[in-house]
């Protein structure tokens, strides 16, 4: 009897015998309450002295079918709908962009530093903010800040380019040409951008500001900029994660599996690409979080794809919102670039979770 | 009736030629084995017989041209095990046999009952059911060599290539995996074609050896004909005596007073 129909008959309902790494609701659950927590701090604590008592009594009159009066005023009203929260919301969207986009590079090139920056995004991005603020025409001059649209095309030329650059050098059609790639061009892009930020040392401080990232200046708009090319990043990303655990097997057993590994890669570095460009656009390089996040999650909760990607967006978002937090209320009312703040307590927490675990890195 | 032929396949790397003209085919339900000494071209013959290296020349599957068929239609005919297999951290043992289900899905289809019962049925049979929620990294070889066959038998294809699959294993778990395979093969009338270093093992399972030397065929057909003592001591350039005990062909080194 061929193979085919031998195993034609084996239907059956799903045993519990075979229980493969999967999204538990636990671990969602988690995810939800921690991005719940980060969202309640971030939206009750800042500088101005604002009674938090009032606050979730503002934040309960929204609610639809209940009406309660917070007893705050205007000015502190428009404090939390369009300061603190769309901070809130930028820092969410940005930190679970960002880590997503690292768990989707260290998939695809099996590589546990591959980060989202690694195909030159930062780089590029580097050049296009320092190009637009020598030029006059980022932040605040003029009556359009193109900071964020020449960041947002530098990252994805940068991107664009290094994947050129891997594909057509020889033969060697291999993630190692690609990864070596990225690494000329950032080192290109990187001369480049510190040669423009010397001839014109007077605006050393903005290009500075916004190579450390910041949240700072985040309101509504710079929220419904990124949103939609977080969201479509996201979604791509995420249909890929089943193929993206049969990456993990290298690119030839991947192949004897049916699957096309350059074409996957493709898809997902497009996707990752995307919302790293829309995530440094807003808000500058924010590193780290693209390695941190979701090596945790494989370390404490499981290294399948299935598991590590979206648990990745849910903790990458609390993550960064709790940091920016941090960021704006150690030295308060100063702010602490969250750039630094992420390296500074990522990094021994992450050594926290490496020594405690058992697991091993993919 | 011919499951797969082979057509002046043709490999070459930097202008050396690692296959050069080789020409075979192989019975539906045939164990085959190819041997010979390294650089003989057996794993990169594999490879392209399974259709994952290019080369020149034709390759066929059940009459269709292994060029004209995609990825996944190739993986729904045909599993391969690598010699030395990827071993992926933190990957549980029944999601490492769950991946040969891949051909059987579509790009962005999830596993379902079928696909997990049967996975099942696989682990039970390859003995993993106990160890389904332990990591690869955590097995002994082997435990992974029985991993890595059930990946392939959960492929559910009816022709498995495998690469030298009793590398790295003792006596007593290279004897249980060729067991397992020629079980599995009487089972579910599965195709093998296998490299071996081993010719001992290789004459004592396969129906058929080829026999190759500097990327070409340097003899096939039934062990008995292929392992010939003369010929072996000259494409290995060593001496070897072919026994036969208890009906089976043994080949030994046989060392010379003088050199020992």
């Amino acid at each position: 009897m061929p193979v085919k129909q031998l195993f034609a008959k084996a239907v059956a309902p799903r045993s519990p015998g075979v229980v493969t790494e999967k999204l538990r609701i636990p671990s969602l659950l988690t995810g939800v309450l921690a991005i719940a927590v980060a969202t309640a701090a971030g939206l009750l604590i800042g500088p101005a002295d604002i009674d938090r008592t009032n606050v979730l009594k503002e934040l309960l009159d929204r609610v639809p079918l209940i009406s309660v009066d917070s007893g705050l005023s205007a000015i502190q009203k428009n404090i939390i709908w369009e300061v603190r929260l769309p901070r809130v919301a930028l820092g969410a969207l940005v930190g679970g962009t960002l880590a997503l986009s690292g768990a989707s590079y260290q998939a695809v090139f099996r590589n546990p530093l591959a980060d989202p920056y690694l195909l030159g995004a930062a780089a590029g991005a580097g050049l296009g903010a320092t190009v637009a603020i020598v030029t006059g025409s980022g932040d605040g001059v003029g009556t359009f800040d193109l900071v964020p649209l020449l960041a947002f095309v530098g990252a994805l030329a940068a991107v664009a380019l290094t994947y050129l650059l891997g594909y057509s050098s020889g033969t060697q059609r291999s993630p190692a040409a690609l990864l070596l790639a990225g690494v000329a061009v950032a080192s290109f892009l990187t001369a480049v951008q510190t040669f423009i930020q010397q001839q014109n040392v007077e605006t050393i401080r903005q290009v500075y500001s916004w190579i450390l990232g910041r949240l700072n200046t985040a309101s509504w708009d710079e929220v419904s900029l990124l949103a939609p090319y977080a969201f479509a990043s996201a979604v791509l990303i995420l249909v890929c994660r089943r193929i993206l655990d049969v990456m993990r097997l290298g690119d030839f057993e991947a192949s004897s599996l049916g699957i096309r590994p350059q074409l996957v890669r493709l898809v997902v570095i497009c996707a990752a690409s995307l919302g790293t460009a829309a995530a440094v656009a807003v808000s500058g390089l924010i590193a780290f979080v693209g390695i941190i996040v979701p090596h945790t999650v494989r370390l404490l909760i499981g290294a399948s794809n299935r598991v590590v990607l979206p648990l990745s967006i849910l903790f990458g978002a609390a993550f960064l919102v709790f940091v920016d937090l941090l960021g704006r209320s150690l030295a308060s009312p100063a702010e602490i670039p969250i750039g630094v703040i992420t390296a500074f307590c990522g990094a021994p927490f992450f050594v926290i979770v490496l020594r405690s675990s058992k697991r091993t890195l993919g | 009736m011919n499951l797969l032929v082979a057509n002046g396949l043709g490999v070459r790397i930097e202008d050396v030629p690692i296959l050069s003209d080789v020409s075979l085919s192989v019975k539906a339900g045939e164990w085959v084995s190819i041997v010979g000494p390294n650089g003989a071209g057996k794993t990169t013959l594999l490879s392209v017989m399974a259709g994952l290296r290019r080369a020149s020349g034709s390759m066929s599957i059940q009459g269709r041209d292994l060029s004209e068929m995609t990825p996944r239609e190739r993986a729904r005919l045909l599993a391969y095990v690598p010699q030395h297999p990827e071993i992926p951290p933190g990957m549980t043992v029944n999601g490492y046999v769950l991946l040969g289900r891949t051909p059987h899905l579509s790009f962005l289809g999830m596993e379902g009952s079928h696909d997990f019962y049967l996975v099942e049925q696989v682990l039970e049979q390859f003995d993993l059911s106990s160890l389904g929620h332990r990591t690869l990294e955590s097995l002994s070889g082997g435990e992974l060599q029985r991993c890595h066959l059930a990946r392939a038998i959960a492929q559910a294809t009816p022709i498995v290539f495998l690469d030298e699959p009793t590398t790295a294993l003792d006596l007593g778990h290279q004897q249980q995996a060729l067991d397992r395979i020629r079980l599995l093969r009487e089972e579910h009338r599965v195709t093998v074609v296998m490299t071996m270093h081993d010719l001992t093992l290789a004459s004592q399972y396969s129906d058929r050896i080829i026999l190759m030397a500097k990327g070409q065929i340097a003899a096939e057909g039934k062990p008995e004909e292929v392992l010939d003592p003369t010929r072996l001591s000259e494409l290995y350039g060593a001496q070897v005596k072919v026994l036969k005990v208890d009906g089976h062909l043994v080949v030994v080194p046989s060392v010379s007073k003088e050199n020992s």
